[in-house]
């Protein structure tokens, strides 16, 4: 029988075919795969988040096979000598199995562990870009709302992950997050006995916050991630206003090739930095801080770092409680106030936010264009003020190791927090908010006048000036009437080609740029002609 | 003699001394008498109280007379020159300067002055380590004057730890001991944190066997004592095994330890090397078209 010759290029083809045959899939591909995305380094870092929950998938349900979520009191029999013949709980005993006699266990927990700092420092970072450039406005708004909640969700999965090896640090962080629960007015310890299921610790938290760490949580995250992209795409991507750049296109790449092949590349990046940061630095030492037994509770024991502003506000606040008479007397815990009243604040007004914009400066439009942060200053004096008022909150979550390593008093750490609390928000408003206006204003003085060329030419009756650039024809006056269009403005001479372009390398250009013109308005010198010997032949 | 009538004081000054003795002679014991008689008594009293204690309980004067030792004596002389400016003659201590060191022991004098803390910069919450101002024989000589001086604690001779060969289970008692006793201020690494007002817990990363046991015997600044009835010298040996052992030379099997400080310093590892590295990729991939 002669066997029929296997055409390799008609391979890819007839494949699809039959593929689009069964099942009538060319169409819808064909719009995903020529979805046009814009292209700007700020719009990659989401990607980052997105990246890093799938490292934290791979990575966890790893660990999940090896973890035991158990609070059965066993004694450690391990390679780790400094805990051997100690009594702990299942739990921890599997942990320390994982960091010490599971073959690539330990990589695999600190891969885990700094994936989930990853994970919540790029929402961090890419929420401080969303709001800047406006790009929650409408009709983004439920994006922004989903984002903040994908916030507020892997703070929760945060802190059940790191309370479930119940370690000595953990079982601080949840002996904390308990007496949170007791200072809630009236239902506090209905709360509290129902979660750790009668008194703190009991037996429950450990098997219930597991279920809610690889069950609830994730599911959770992993539907709203998937909400939150299918938006981006059904909403389509903001863009930076620019030539051919409207409110109503998209300029950009294609899905397919180049976008998704950069977007594999980025997942690549993102996977080597957290497996380098796991590899080269270690995360959460459990073995160090021993069973959680209640009697020890370490100097500088801290959360991690998206949930130290809560710390630092419960370390900030003053100790006044409040009672209150009635029967046998209740009492309102100062802890109450930072750690329930303002997270509660600090949860529900950045979801709001969108909506007081709008209601505020009446704006109703759709937007598909973002807008620099200098031209909403208001805006990113709001931001600033917000980060400022975050990062001294987190700073203060680690007062005390502050005030240690630098050699500054402790109550003088609580005290600058408290007072900078106040104060630096309204300062950080103030600053920002002149900071925008000038670029504002430099911006358009270089559409008026030109850019500057660094030239000074004396004019014959003795005065100095600087030669301009115009970047268009100018009137009588030497004035151009150019529209900001909320774009970068060129500022520098080689912007507007006085310098040719570079050629793109990584670190270095490639090649030499090509030499300048000594000044726009003259003529090149031309190099001093040879001279020629001068000879008595003629 | 505030409690003197006007008149009687009157009196007295216009009659002069002739005066006052015949009156005093004739009439009933004046207030003065009165007042003198009840102050020869007391003094008497007290002369003999003072007289009393003095044989009885060893007094800071009767010190003085103990024959010191030859290295107690080139202490003494040690401590007349460098220490006796806050601590005072015969280390009785100086009030609002310095304590007295009678009864330290040469395991305090050891620990202070061999980590340097002694002789202090300046008054202020807390004595910092730094580069020890006495040789090692000096040490020994400080600590024999004020251990001869007054006694107290001294740190026994042999070895302070235990030999992990022979008994591998100290480890992990020193680790449960150091959790429940130390952590509170020096941390889980050891790697010490904040007390109030300036204070703090020091680090325990490179301080040698003899202050561990000397600080606990001793408590200096502001660390309890954690005498012979709290800790067994076993204990102590225990505590000092794993510190020595797992804490200073058990090394980090995870990498880089950041300083053991705890979430803080990882939080800051993860913008400033994570998202550093990210955010320039984000450049790099956006920047290539």
């Amino acid at each position: 029988m002669k066997r029929r010759k296997l055409d390799i290029g008609a391979v890819p083809g007839n494949v699809a075919r039959g593929a689009d045959e069964r099942l009538q899939v060319a169409t819808p591909l064909r719009s995903l795969l020529n979805k046009v995305f814009p292209d700007h380094w700020s719009f990659l870092l989401g990607e980052i988040a997105l990246f890093s929950f799938v490292v934290l998938l791979l990575t966890g349900v790893f660990l999940t096979l090896f973890f035991d979520p158990s609070m059965k009191e066993v004694v450690y029999d391990g390679s780790y000598t400094a805990l051997r013949g100690t009594e702990m709980s299942a739990a921890y005993a599997s942990t320390l199995d994982i960091s010490f006699d599971v073959r690539g266990g330990l990589i695999m927990r600190q891969m885990h562990h700094w994936a989930a700092l990853m994970f919540m420092a790029s929402i961090v970072i890419h929420m401080f870009r969303v709001f800047f450039t406006g790009a929650f406005r409408k009709p983004r708004e439920t994006n922004w709302v989903i984002g903040v909640t994908l916030f507020f969700m892997g703070f929760f999965a945060g802190f059940t992950g790191y309370s479930i090896p119940d370690d000595g640090l953990s079982g601080t962080g949840l002996r904390i997050a308990s007496a949170i629960m007791l200072s809630m007015p009236v239902i506090g310890s209905w709360l509290s006995s129902s979660i750790f299921g009668g008194e703190f610790p009991g037996m429950l938290i450990i098997p219930r916050f597991f279920i809610a760490h690889v069950l609830i949580i994730p599911a959770v995250l992993l539907g709203l991630i998937a909400a939150h992209l299918g938006l981006v795409f059904s909403q389509k991507h903001t863009q930076w206003p620019g030539p051919g750049r409207t409110n109503e296109n998209v300029v950009g790449e294609r899905m397919f090739p180049r976008y998704a092949m950069k977007q594999g590349g980025f997942f690549m990046a993102v996977f080597g930095v957290i497996a380098f940061m796991a590899g080269a630095f270690q995360i959460n030492p459990i073995w160090l801080f021993g069973p959680y037994r209640a009697s020890e509770v370490s100097s500088a024991s801290q959360p991690d770092w998206y949930v130290m502003f809560m710390d630092g506000l419960v370390r900030l606040m003053p100790a006044w409680a409040i009672e209150i008479p009635i029967g046998d007397g209740y009492v309102i815990p100062p802890m109450f106030w930072p750690a329930g009243v303002l997270l509660g604040v600090l949860a529900v007004l950045p979801m709001t936010y969108p909506a007081i914009e709008a209601r505020l400066t009446g704006d109703k439009k759709i937007h598909n264009l973002l807008e620099r942060p200098r031209d909403n200053p208001p805006r990113t004096a709001l931001g600033m003020m917000a980060i400022s008022f975050f990062i001294i909150a987190t700073i203060s979550g680690g007062n005390d190791v502050v005030a240690d390593k630098f050699h500054i008093s402790l109550n003088a750490m609580t005290w600058v927090g408290r007072i900078g609390l106040l104060v630096v928000p309204p300062i950080a408003y103030w600053v920002t908010y002149r900071i925008c206006l000038g670029l504002q204003q430099h911006d358009r003085e270089v559409l008026a006048h030109g850019v500057e060329t660094g030239i000074i030419r004396r004019l014959p009756d003795g005065r100095f000036i600087e030669v301009h650039q115009p970047l268009a024809a100018p009137d009588e006056h030497g004035h151009t009437h150019l529209e900001y269009t909320g774009w970068v403005v060129p500022k520098k001479m080689n912007r507007v080609g006085a310098l040719a372009p570079a050629i793109k390398g990584f670190f270095f250009p490639i090649e030499k740029p090509s030499e300048a013109p000594v000044s726009p308005g003259h003529p090149p010198v031309d190099p001093a002609a040879k001279r020629e010997e001068v000879g008595s032949s003629h | 003699m505030t409690s003197h009538s006007p008149a009687s004081r009157g009196a007295g000054r216009g009659g002069g001394l002739r005066a006052r003795w015949r009156r005093g002679r004739n009439s009933p014991p004046s207030k003065l008498r009165r007042r003198a008689g009840a102050a020869v008594r007391l003094v008497a009293a007290l002369m003999l109280a003072g007289g009393v204690y003095t044989f009885l309980a060893p007094s800071v004067q009767a010190q003085e007379d103990v024959a010191l030792s030859t290295a107690a004596q080139q202490g003494k002389e040690i401590f007349d020159n460098s220490c006796i400016t806050c601590h005072g003659r015969n280390a009785q201590g100086i009030e609002g300067r310095g304590p007295s060191l009678i009864g330290v022991g040469s395991a305090s004098v050891e620990f202070q002055v061999e980590s340097g803390r002694m002789p202090m910069v300046r008054q202020e919450a807390q004595a910092e380590r730094k580069a020890p101002m006495f040789n090692a024989e000096d040490t020994q000589k400080l600590a024999a004057y004020i251990q001869e001086l007054g006694g107290g604690p001294q740190i026994p001779s042999g070895p302070l730890t235990h030999d992990m060969d022979a008994d591998p289970e100290a480890l992990s008692r020193g680790g449960e001991l150091f959790r429940l006793n130390c952590t509170s201020c020096h941390g889980f690494g050891g790697g010490g944190g904040a007390l109030s007002s300036g204070k703090f817990a020091p680090s325990l990363t490179d301080v040698s066997e003899r202050d561990i046991y000397a600080a606990m015997l001793s408590g200096p600044q502001n660390m309890p004592v954690f005498g012979d009835n709290q800790l067994t010298p076993d204990q102590k040996r225990d505590i000092i095994t794993y510190i020595t052992g797992q804490l200073q030379d058990g090394g980090d099997p995870g990498g880089f330890n950041l300083g053991r400080f705890g979430p803080i310093t990882e939080g800051l590892a993860i913008f400033l090397v994570g998202i550093t590295a990210l955010v320039f990729t984000c450049l790099w991939i956006a920047g290539k078209s």
